[in-house]
Parts: C-alpha cells; sequence; structure tokens
C-alpha cells in the first residue's frame, strides 16, 4: 500500500496532495496541463524533494518530513516512464533495457533472460541490436516501458505510457500493464490525457487542478460526478462509443 | 515581372556568396602556399634534424598534451558544476574562468610571473624551498592551461547544459547513482561536444606565445616551444623558422581531420 | 528596382569611407615622414635625438621601430617600410648591404658601445665579479646568438674561457646558468630588474638615470669586453632619401655626438 501525503511550493501554486493506492492497483491522474500531474510523479520518485509530508510502501518510508528522511531516487527501487521516454541514444535497445539491472549489479545470464522476456513482452525483439537514436516514438515508448518493468520495481510511475502507440499496440499494452501490476502487486500511477488509458487502466481516477486532487474515485464515480471538466473527458468517450 | 527580378536576385546572391567564400579561401590558403613555397622536401626534412627544431617540437607537443590532459581532468568536473548547480558566486566563478580569454597573452605572462616568479606572492614561497616555477617547463604548461582553460570550460559547460536533463533523471530512477550515471550516460552523450572543446585547448596550447615568452622564458630543450622558436630563429636562420610554421600547419590539419572523423560517428540526440 | 538601388547606395558609402580612410592616414602635404628603425639599446638616445630633430625640422615627423636588430633585419628583407636603419652590430647591416638592400654610400658608424654585467640591487645570488657567474645555480639572462647583444656576450665568453684568468670551463658553465635568451635587450634589463633574474649581460648604456638605482653593474675587462659598433644607413626603398641622409648627418653632428654621449655611447 503506498500512502501519500505530500506539499511543495511549484512556481504558480502550492502542490498538496494526500491520497492512497493498494498494491496490484492502478491510479489514474488525470487533469489540464499545468495541474501538477507530473510534478506529484517526481515527488513520488525522488526526483523532487516535497516541503513536507510522508510517503511510504508499506512499512517502508521513502520521506518523512517530521524524522528527516529522504531516501534518494536510486534508492527507491521506482520504475519511471517518461513523458520523453528518456531513453538513452547512444545505448541499444538491448543495452537501454539492462541498464537498471547492470546497476544492481545482476548476473550476466540472469540479465540476458529478463530483458529478452521483456522485450518479447513489448515486441522488440528484432530491435533487440538497434541503437535508440535509431528508433521511431513508438518503438522508444516501449523500450521505455520495457526498462522501467524488467527491474520488477516497488512502485510503477507511468507519464503517458502508451501515448505513442498505434490503436492497437495501445489496447495490448494496457491490458499488459494492468495485468502486470496485479500480478506484481505493486501500486502503479498514470498520468494521462487519454479518457480510454484511464478507463481502462484506472481503477481509480484522480483529477488534479492546480496541485490539488479535487475528485478522487472509481471510473462510475466519476462519471456520475458534475465536474466540468470530467463531463468534457467523458463526453468524448459517449461520442466514441456512439461512432462504433 | 516580379519573377524576373526574383530570378535576377537569386543570380546576383548566389554569385555574391561565391565571391565571397571564394575570397575567404584565398584570404586563408594564401599564407599556407606561401610558406610551403618557401621550402623544399629536402631543406625541410635537413631541417628536422635541427636540434633547435626537434627540441621545440617535442617540448611543444609533450607539454600541450599534458596541459589539455590537466584541462579536461580539472575543468570536465567545473563545466559540470556550473552547468547543473546554482550557487551564490557562480556567475562571477564564470566570468573569472573567462578572463584568460580576453587578457592580452604577455599580460597574463606578466600576470603569472608577478604570482609565481621567484619574488611573486605564490612563487616566492616556494622558492624559500629551493622550488622554482617561472623559467622552467612546469612554467611553460602553466602559461599554456592558463590561457586555454577557458577554451575548454566554455564549450563543456555548453555541451552539459544542452544536454537534456530526463537523461540523468531517467538514470538515477533505475538506481544509478551520480558517478556511474556521469560515466555511462552523460559522458558519451556529450563526448563530441567535450572532445572539440579539448581540440580547441591543444591548438591555443600549442600556439601559446606571449604568456610563454614572459612567464617561462626562451631557452632551447627547456622553454623554447615551436612559436617561441619560429620567432627566434626567424630573426636569424629562416629556413628552420619555415620547418617548424610547416611543421605547425600540418599538425593543425592532421588535429582537424582527427576531429572530424572522430564526430562523423556520434550521437544524433 | 528598389533592392538595387540600396546597394548602390551602400557601394558607394563603403568606398567613400574606405578612400577618406586612407586619405586621413596620410601625412599632409607638406610634412615628411621619417622612418628610422633602431636597435633597441638606442631607445633612450634615439627618443632625444628625433625630439630635438623634429624641433629643428617642423616639417619632418620622426617615427621610429625600436627591436632587436636582427628582427629589425628580417623585417626589412621581407618588405619593410623603413628610411633609416640603424643596427647595434655591423653584421646585420651589412647583411642587408649585401643584398643589394641599402643605400652603400650613406652607410658609417655613428656610435660605439661597450657591454656590462648587472645584477638586481639586492644582489640575491651575491656576484660582485664576471667569474661568479659560472656559480651553479645561478639565474642568468642573456641574448639570443643572432641579436647583437647575444652576440657580443659570446664573443666575450669565448674570450674569457681563452683566458687562464677563467679557466676553460667558465665559458660552458656560465651558458649553462643562461634561463632564458632575450630576443632584445630590453627583455634582458627587464627580467634583471623583475628580479627574476641573478644577472644579465647587457650594454653599459643600458644603466640610465632612470634605472641607476635598480641594478649594480660589474664592469668586464676592457681585455675581454668588445667593442659594439653601432652603424647607420638609409635603406635603398626609402622614398624620402635626402631627408634620410639629412638624419643620419644629424646623427654624426656635435648635437647628435653630445646625446648620445648623455647616454653613455662611445663615439667612433
Amino acid at each position: 500500500m503506498l500512502e501519500v501525503a505530500v506539499r511543495r511550493n511549484l512556481r504558480d501554486y502550492t502542490l498538496e496532495a494526500a491520497f492512497n493506492v493498494g498494491s496490484g492497483e492502478t491510479f489514474v491522474l488525470i487533469g489540464e496541463n499545468g495541474a501538477g500531474k507530473s510534478s506529484l510523479l517526481f515527488l513520488l520518485s525522488g526526483l523532487l524533494s516535497p516541503e513536507s509530508g510522508r510517503i511510504s510502501i508499506g512499512e517502508r518510508a521513502l520521506y518523512d518530513g517530521a524524522y528527516g528522511i529522504d531516501v534518494p531516487a536510486e534508492a527507491r527501487d521506482i520504475g519511471f516512464v517518461f513523458q520523453n521516454y528518456a531513453i538513452f541514444p547512444h545505448l541499444t535497445v538491448f543495452e537501454n533495457v539492462a541498464f537498471g539491472l547492470r546497476r544492481r549489479k545482476v548476473q550476466a545470464s540472469e540479465i540476458r533472460s529478463r530483458v529478452e522476456e521483456h522485450l518479447a513482452l513489448l515486441s522488440l525483439e528484432n530491435l533487440s541490436a538497434v541503437r535508440a537514436d535509431q528508433l521511431s516514438g513508438g518503438e522508444r515508448q516501449r523500450t521505455a516501458l520495457a526498462r522501467a518493468l524488467v527491474i520488477a520495481p516497488a512502485l510503477l510511475l507511468l507519464d503517458e505510457p502508451v501515448s505513442a502507440l498505434d490503436a492497437v499496440a495501445q489496447e495490448r499494452m494496457r491490458s499488459e500493464l494492468r495485468n502486470y501490476v496485479r500480478r506484481a502487486d505493486i501500486p502503479c500511477i498514470a498520468v494521462t490525457h487519454s479518457f480510454r488509458d484511464a478507463l481502462s487502466l484506472g481503477d481509480r481516477i484522480g483529477v488534479m487542478e492546480r496541485g490539488r486532487i479535487v475528485q478522487n474515485g472509481t471510473p462510475d464515480e466519476m462519471r456520475r460526478s458534475g465536474n466540468e471538466f470530467l463531463h468534457q473527458f467523458f463526453c468524448e468517450c459517449r461520442q466514441e462509443h456512439g461512432s462504433h | 515581372m516580379r519573377g524576373y527580378f526574383q530570378g535576377r536576385k537569386n543570380l546576383y546572391l548566389t554569385i555574391g556568396g561565391g565571391l565571397l567564400i571564394t575570397l575567404l579561401l584565398v584570404f586563408i590558403i594564401t599564407p599556407i602556399i606561401g610558406l610551403l613555397f618557401r621550402t623544399t622536401p629536402e631543406q625541410f626534412l635537413a631541417s628536422l634534424s635541427d636540434p633547435v627544431v626537434w627540441n621545440a617540437l617535442v617540448l611543444s607537443l609533450i607539454t600541450a598534451s599534458l596541459s589539455t590532459l590537466i584541462i579536461i581532468g580539472v575543468g570536465t568536473p567545473v563545466a559540470w558544476i556550473n552547468a547543473r548547480h546554482r550557487y551564490p558566486g557562480r556567475e562571477l566563478v564564470d566570468t573569472l574562468i573567462d578572463l584568460p580569454l580576453v587578457l592580452p597573452p604577455t599580460v597574463a605572462g606578466l600576470a603569472l610571473l608577478m604570482a609565481f616568479g621567484r619574488m611573486g606572492l605564490i612563487g616566492g614561497f616556494f622558492y624559500e624551498f629551493g622550488i622554482s616555477i617561472a623559467f622552467t617547463t612546469l612554467a611553460v604548461v602553466i602559461a599554456q592551461i592558463f590561457v586555454s582553460l577557458p577554451f575548454y570550460i566554455r564549450q563543456a559547460r555548453a555541451s552539459f547544459e544542452q544536454l537534456d536533463t530526463t537523461y540523468e533523471l531517467a538514470a538515477r530512477s533505475l538506481g544509478s547513482t551520480s558517478l556511474p550515471t556521469f560515466f555511462t550516460v552523460i559522458l558519451p552523450l556529450v563526448k563530441s561536444g567535450l572532445i572539440a572543446g579539448a581540440i580547441m585547448s591543444f591548438a591555443r596550447a600549442l600556439g601559446e606565445f606571449g604568456a610563454t615568452i614572459m612567464f617561462a622564458g626562451n631557452f632551447q630543450g627547456r622553454t623554447q616551444t615551436m612559436p617561441l622558436a619560429i620567432y627566434t630563429t626567424m630573426q636569424g636562420d629562416l629556413n628552420a623558422s619555415i620547418t617548424l610554421s610547416v611543421i605547425l600547419v600540418l599538425i593543425s590539419f592532421v588535429v582537424i581531420a582527427l576531429v572530424k572523423y572522430r564526430l562523423r560517428g556520434d550521437v544524433r540526440c | 528596382m528598389k533592392f538595387s538601388h540600396f546597394t548602390l547606395i551602400i557601394i558607394v558609402l563603403i568606398a567613400t569611407i574606405l578612400f577618406a580612410g586612407c586619405a586621413g592616414e596620410q601625412a599632409k602635404p607638406e610634412q615628411t615622414d621619417l622612418t628610422v628603425f633602431a636597435a633597441a639599446s638606442l631607445t633612450g638616445a634615439l627618443t632625444d635625438i628625433a625630439m630635438e630633430y623634429e624641433t629643428m625640422h617642423p616639417d619632418v615627423r620622426i617615427i621610429t621601430n625600436f627591436d632587436g636588430s636582427q628582427a629589425l633585419r628580417t623585417q626589412i628583407e621581407q618588405g619593410a617600410d623603413a628610411d633609416v636603419f640603424l643596427s647595434a652590430n655591423t653584421k646585420q647591416l651589412y647583411a642587408l648591404r649585401d643584398q643589394g638592400l641599402m643605400e652603400n654610400a650613406t652607410i658609417g658608424l655613428f656610435a660605439k658601445n661597450k657591454l656590462a654585467v648587472i645584477v638586481p640591487a639586492s644582489n640575491p645570488a651575491g656576484i660582485t665579479t664576471p667569474q661568479d657567474l659560472a656559480q651553479p645555480g645561478t639565474r642568468l639572462v642573456i641574448g639570443t646568438k643572432d641579436v647583437p647583444v647575444g652576440d657580443y656576450a659570446r664573443q666575450i665568453l669565448k674570450k674569457m674561457g681563452n683566458d687562464t684568468a677563467y679557466g676553460s670551463t667558465y665559458t660552458t658553465s656560465v651558458l649553462n646558468n643562461v634561463m632564458s635568451e632575450e630576443t632584445t635587450v630590453t627583455g634582458v634589463v627587464a627580467k634583471v630588474q623583475l628580479g627574476e633574474a641573478d644577472a644579465g649581460i647587457v650594454y653599459e648604456t643600458d644603466i640610465t638615470p632612470d634605472n641607476r638605482d635598480k641594478f649594480t653593474m660589474i664592469a668586464i675587462p676592457d681585455k675581454y669586453n668588445v667593442i659594439a659598433e653601432y652603424p647607420a644607413g638609409v635603406v635603398k626603398t626609402t622614398g624620402n632619401k635626402e631627408e634620410a641622409i639629412r638624419f643620419i648627418a644629424y646623427l654624426k653632428s656635435e648635437q647628435g655626438k653630445a646625446i648620445l654621449a648623455k647616454y653613455g655611447f662611445a663615439l667612433p
């Protein structure tokens, strides 16, 4: 269980959020640009430090303002897929995916099997030896996913995880991710603009506005609410359904 | 009507541009050709065995290489810190690092003498213990480092600043601490910029004259680098002077070619 | 149409500026510029002489270029604009003469000089005689072998080495103590003045009333010393031959000799 209560001054407003995410549960964050969704991910990952609050996974505290605990990002055992993928251009797909394992001093043979398993999972086997700067957008995104998943993290943070993939791949990846999170029994937080992502990935959905989570509930609960933003959000949904 | 004049304008621009480029090339190439025309291959090879030429060549290559290595070792962390971290006085530090760039080399030489000469602030202290800094080969290296350091640091800092910070963030999120991240992710991605900076520093160190002659003096084998030897011998034996100049030109070409060859295979992010 | 009008105006403007610049650089039609290339050791004396000459001849402006005589010779060889050449030894000027670059009829000696050892007033190495120069660890500065003061210094050291009073190892010992070779005598003086050198071999004339308190001069006995002979000559490519000849005549006149003597030069 991920327990979060953090506060930090950002440039235009103060980010203040408190929520929990159960193991095997995916919490989807939606909201306007600049609402603080990505910042929240950075706070959880340890790449940005809160000013006060507490972040913990089970018994393990990642951050506690009261006790001066601030575990550095390198030691938090998280998998982070960035919005711009941040794939290392000078390394091959294989080396990119293997990066986290190498840092953890995993045995070479184990690296090989785990990396190949995840390459297959994301349909990247044929690109294993290709240098990352030669990849298309979708291939980069899949590499980023593989790289984050292969290290079997304790917390998964996804910033627009499937946006660059084609419709079929998106469908497949959403269900893969959902299954992965359930099987690994870890908490997962995903930021997205896509209502399909929100509906199919999210066990719970959180709406962020100027640094605060103004609504938090299951997809059904959200649909029934009167929020203007949500209305538009789900309006597309109805239109889509209509066009089928 | 308009189309007609557009065409003419393009023609003029093309001719003008071509003329400009030709003029520029002539300007650069003529002195070099002039140099080559004043010697013959036999004279050149004979000069190579002249101790003045040989001493200067070896001294220059060794000192410039040493200086460049030190500059890379010291300059890279400094450039990195200044690129990524904000601290009080950072702008002042940057300005001071750039100072040797605008300082006339002779002034730099005099300043170094005032600091490290045996009557100098720091040099005087060392002299008490019998350690001479000025007028030694060490002084040559110091002078070279002083004038070339800014070339490398500016380039390195620019390269680091241009590097997308998310690479480091991604590496950290995957468990990579600062030093491994620097060597496995950051360095490979800025490699071409750093090398270019090092080349510029090396070239500047190799061509350094004013500060060297003031601070290290002019003594064959110990402090007489190629530029100093060219200047000294030009006033007596033009042949040696021309040979050294031709060598320096050749080295420059080789250096540029090496850089271009290396950079060709590098990352395009 | 507008574009080419614009370009034309720009071209005319640039041309005007360039020509105006050129015109501004030249001397007023009545004034003659006389360029004198002189050995560095003549700096003090020649500046005075130039001032006197200009006062006497208001239509003449003297432009001086002080440097090592060997450097000046190279510049003249490569086509530098000089009217008069004053060298610190005959070797450099005669070299130009042998290449046909001088007006041979105008060549003649106008001054003489001797060399001396100087040490900083504080005398950190405790040098009192020329023999002391051979002491190991002495930081000595002399001229390069091409600059007259360096050439003369080596001649002197050789003469000393041939004399039993100094011993056969003297020359090499002293040359081993050389810390730096300067391309002009002013460089030698500067290094001693800064206190960086323990001693330097320069001309007697380099000790002036202005810097007397910064140095101690150690005389070199006449039997080892060289007489530095300073020739003057008009450069063949001069555009002001008469004026150049007049200037050299002034050098050799009573007034010129007086100024040279004031600075310590001997007269031929």
